[in-house]
């Protein structure tokens, strides 16, 4: 892991927040669409903060195949979860939604689980003999 | 018969993402380092070679599939018990299948991370 790698997982996790963030502000703005009037649908992606938060999911959308290009799907999902926590802060302080106490707790837990994948490695290396009992690997062609 | 039809609905978001996630992770492999591959030889190339590996579009294929079963979800309930219920479902079938499929090392910390993450997740969106 370097820096450029680092700033990659910042990516997922601040396109993606603040995509979220985004789309939930516009789609209230939009209204709420009836199956009946899905049209409804098509014309909510130009409305202009909706626009902006398809723009910047695709960018979380590149950074997170950017990030799965060199980590496994087992760190890279739980170290990027801490967007839930940004969301959480954005929604209380920009959204202006009420955050409860259940979700400070919640919130807790996710960055523990945050801190506890970040100190491992990042990627599983796959030597073809390093599950191999040694018997085995004496026997093998080299 | 709304509970059934909201929890089979919510299985399918966890399978089909699940799938998806497996899917596009094995393709990134496949392809290596997005960030070398640029460096080398253009974004161009980067984005040709993405959407011609054949793991990628399936994996965006079932990730699409996982988009309308949660539209479908949402029409027979809540998002507080939907949005919750299948995003913490998904990490915890995604360290199972990281391991069976991709063979990743999934140890101790990566376990309690999945489950830390998933229970957080939960209460976060209730």
């Amino acid at each position: 892991m370097n820096l450029r790698k680092y700033l990659v997982l910042l990516g997922v996790v601040i396109f993606g927040a603040s995509g979220d963030a985004l789309l939930s502000r516009g789609m209230r703005q939009v209204g709420e669409i009836q199956l009946h009037h899905w049209q409804k649908l098509i014309f909510a992606v130009v409305h202009p903060w909706v626009a902006l938060g398809v723009l910047l999911l695709m960018a979380f959308f590149a950074s997170y195949m950017t990030a799965l290009s060199w980590a496994d799907l087992t760190y890279v999902l739980p170290a990027t979860s801490i967007g839930y926590v940004l969301l959480a802060f954005i929604a209380k302080f920009l959204l202006h939604e009420n955050v409860s106490a259940t979700r400070w707790v919640g919130i807790g837990l996710i960055a523990a689980g945050v801190g506890f994948v970040a100190q491992g490695p990042a990627l599983t290396h796959h030597p073809h003999h390093e599950e191999a009992p040694p018997q085995v690997l004496s026997r093998g062609k080299a | 018969m709304r509970d059934l039809y909201a929890w089979l609905s919510i299985a399918a978001i966890v399978i089909a993402s699940t799938t998806g996630d497996v899917l596009l992770s094995h393709a990134m492999k496949q392809i290596g380092d997005l960030g070398e591959l640029r460096r080398r030889r253009g974004l161009l190339h980067v984005i040709a070679r993405v959407v011609t590996t054949p793991n990628f579009l399936f994996g965006l294929l079932a990730m699409t599939f996982a988009f309308y079963s949660l539209l479908m979800a949402l029409s027979w309930q809540d998002v507080s018990l939907v949005a919750p219920a299948s995003a913490s479902l998904t990490f915890i079938a995604n360290a199972v299948a990281a391991r069976i499929f991709l063979h990743e090392r999934v140890d101790h910390r990566r376990w309690i991370a999945a489950l830390l993450v998933a229970g957080g997740v939960a209460l976060v969106a209730i």
